[in-house]
């Protein structure tokens, strides 16, 4: 394999001295033009800029593209509301690629080229644990709606928060004793193998143990599978209940894979629905779920008890009552997941108006501003339900949704207090020095 | 479960994933053997073959079977006329050299990845099977449709060796993967032979992929699990031969299915790579190749 033609010889591509001169000279002039410089200092009136690391590409797209549209919607609301300290509300976005390298790449484009005040946005826990120690590093506070445990575990640093949804082991907990009353009390586990599933795996043992049922078995995954039926001869045949919770494209596959596996004699199913979202309930091959049970953050389909804050919140973001797209039927979102965003930025409008935020140097008083947060009250800035925030652990508890598959749609068949998920924290951030 | 059941689980899993495999890899053992060209975008004319699937199977109403079918046949059909455009539009202005073939095709897989990314969307959807009956064995259900993709992969698989071996076309073609430049001589109009090798290449792997997405969703990054697999095919069971690709891929499908259901998915993957270095390292021409000349 020679190079015949030369493509590989770069004496032959032409880049002459006179070329390479006017490169450099398109790059000076870029560097000088005005637009470049605008928001070098904080100006009173200048936007205050949120960088959204956004999953575009990757095995998160499809959450990445609703939590873009969740974003829009409460930064419109924001601003025409008159948005952060009487300044407008701009969110710059930049693909991680749901990829945890680039993710902090993100970040670090974010703190040092686009010069945000604070970056916020992303889901997959491996992105938010591969990011987190360039947010510390830029100390630039990092707002996720990731749902994992990682931030609650004060593993990662003190410019880390999660204040717009709960986190697995807060969920797992509440709804722990629902599963042994109603479910089942021998469970077996189908969890993916990184570290989202690894929270589910660490805390659903416990959790079920105190209510008197147990896990027999756990199946990791990995994330990348496509085809599931090799793993299910290692789902012991006493199981009552299969408690899954899958992520990535192929969740569908696992499902209907499950469905012909068991046909209609199947134990009793209660998964998270990290293993739907984005995808019809009533796909083909999904009849085989009909009867049984989801978690859900905030609920997919339109209840009866909805709040008059829940249907502007939806109506806002634009998904009618089936939990699709306006329009688009068969463009359904991650509903449960997020509200996360909405919410999210609503506490940092809180946090950035009673620091009196007025540009980067105030970082540091912002991340206090929003640890001595203690509580949301149900409303339009939360119309997921009310909520508690613990300061010292960076992370929020609110109401969990148990929902069940009935007639083609989900309904929401119990809700938790927030009571029931609360733990006692397992360290302190605000010790960490800012 | 006990020991026979779980082995004709494993085995019957091993199979469907040989079926499709076999179909992948022979298109891209097809597009190396005659044009001496590595495809690093086979993968992505399988997802486009699964996304078009997607596609027609929606926008045709009707028994899900009537979809499926116009899908069978018209999205390899797409499938081949984008490959030929791609192969007109660069690989022979690059005059098939071959590194920088590798270094378009890199460039390819990216630019079809992210236009399905635009066009498509990022979920994974679902398309009926034709039919869903499923098969109740004493110890566990299996689907029927799986079953009849092993049927399907064989007959597809019988029907290319038929056009290489008995046909004028498979002659022509053979011709010029034995020798370009001795076949170019004979007449043989051999810059039409890769265009048309190239077509059929990735036909061969949108037909795989529109016989697996009934069971396993169209998505956007589909397309990187068959490439890599149908490398590992490729190298085991020699470049270029028909044979070699079909041994190899019921070797590694079955291995996969079987090692993957008694131990982990993991060993599975570490064994076929091992393999490919055993062979590599042994008989770097693939258990049924020929010495290169």
């Amino acid at each position: 394999m020679t190079d015949k033609n030369g493509f590989f010889d770069l004496s032959k591509t032409g880049l002459t001295r006179r070329t390479a001169l006017k490169g450099l000279a398109a790059g000076a002039g870029l560097a000088v033009a005005p637009g470049f410089v605008r928001y070098s200092q904080a100006q009173s009136s200048a936007p205050i800029k949120i960088g959204f690391q956004s999953h575009r590409t990757g095995i998160g797209a499809a959450y990445g593209r609703w939590y873009e549209r969740t974003t829009a919607a409460a930064v419109k609301a924001i601003n025409e509301a008159g948005g952060i300290n009487g300044r407008p509300v701009e969110v710059i976005i930049e693909d991680d690629g749901t990829d945890p390298g680039r993710g902090a790449e993100v970040v670090g484009k974010f703190a040092t080229q686009h010069k945000t005040d604070i970056v916020y946005g992303t889901l997959f826990s491996h992105v938010v644990i591969g990011s987190a120690p360039a947010a510390g590093e830029a100390k630039m506070p990092y707002f996720v709606v990731s749902e994992g445990h990682h931030v609650a575990s004060t593993k990662l640093n003190r410019y880390v928060f999660q204040p717009g949804i709960t986190d697995v082991k807060s969920q797992i907990q509440a709804m722990a004793p629902w599963i042994a009353a109603n479910a089942g009390k021998k469970v077996t586990q189908i969890f993916p193998d990184f570290a989202f599933g690894y929270d589910h795996r660490d805390y659903l043992p416990p959790a079920l143990k105190a209510q008197g049922a147990e896990v027999i078995a756990q199946i990791a995954i990995p994330p990348t599978e496509s085809s599931f039926t090799k793993y299910f001869p290692q789902i012991p045949a006493e199981t009552e209940v299969i408690y899954h919770v899958m992520v990535g494209p192929a969740v569908l596959t696992f499902v209907k894979e499950l469905g012909e596996f068991y046909g209609s004699s199947r134990p009793q199913l209660f998964g998270f629905i990290d293993s739907l979202e984005a995808t019809d309930i009533n796909s083909p091959g999904l009849e085989f779920l009909d009867g049984s049970h989801f978690w859900e953050g905030s609920p997919r389909y339109a209840q009866p008890v909805d709040s008059a804050a829940q249907k502007a919140y939806r109506a806002a973001v634009g998904i009618d009552d089936n939990g699709a797209a306006v329009g688009d039927p068969k463009d359904v979102s991650t509903a449960a997941h997020m509200f996360g965003c909405w919410e999210t930025l609503y506490v940092v409008k809180k946090a950035m108006e009673d620091a009196g935020y007025k540009g980067p140097e105030d970082r540091a008083k912002l991340v206090e501003a929003t640890e001595a947060l203690t509580e949301f009250a149900e409303g339009p800035e939360h119309p997921q339900g009310p909520k508690t925030f613990n300061g010292k652990i960076h992370q929020c508890f609110g109401i969990q949704n148990i929902s069940k598959v009935e007639g083609g749609r989900l309904n929401v068949v119990h809700k938790t207090k927030i009571e029931d998920g609360l733990y006692e924290p397992e360290g302190d951030y605000t010790t960490q020095a800012l | 479960m006990h020991f026979g059941p779980h082995l004709l689980l494993a085995a019957l899993e091993g199979l469907v994933t040989s079926a499709v495999l076999a179909l992948t890899a022979l298109g891209l053992s097809l597009v190396f053997g005659v044009m001496r060209v590595v495809n690093v975008a086979h993968g992505e004319f399988f997802m486009l073959g699964a996304v078009l699937a997607w596609a027609i199977s929606t926008a045709i109403s009707g028994h899900p079977a009537l979809g499926f079918l116009a899908a069978l046949v018209l999205a390899p059909l797409i499938v081949g006329l984008i490959a030929l455009v791609s192969e007109r539009l660069v690989l022979r202005r690059l005059n098939y050299n071959p590194e920088a073939t590798i270094v378009a095709t890199i460039g390819m897989l990216y630019i079809i990845q992210q236009l399905a990314l635009t066009f498509y969307g990022p979920e994974a959807r679902p398309v009926e099977p034709p039919f869903s009956y499923r098969i109740l064995l004493p110890w566990f259900g299996y689907s029927g449709y799986k079953l009849s993709i092993i049927a399907a992969s064989a007959l597809l698989l019988v029907a290319t060796w038929f056009v290489l071996t008995r046909t004028r076309i498979g002659l022509v073609m053979r011709a010029t993967q034995y020798d370009s430049e001795t076949a170019q001589a004979f007449g043989i109009p051999v810059d039409r032979v890769y265009a048309g090798v190239f077509a059929l290449g990735a036909m061969l792997a949108a037909v795989a992929a529109v016989l697996i997405v009934p069971i396993s969703q169209a998505h956007y990054l589909m397309g990187q699990d068959p490439l890599l697999l149908s490398f590992i095919v490729v190298i085991i069971g020699g470049l270029g031969s028909l044979r070699g690709t079909v041994v190899a891929a019921v070797l590694i499908g079955l291995s996969d299915g079987i090692i993957s259901v008694f131990f982990s998915p993991t060993l599975a993957k570490i064994i076929a790579t091992l393999l490919v270095a055993m062979v590599l390292v042994f008989r770097p021409q693939g258990l049924f190749g020929t010495a290169s000349r």
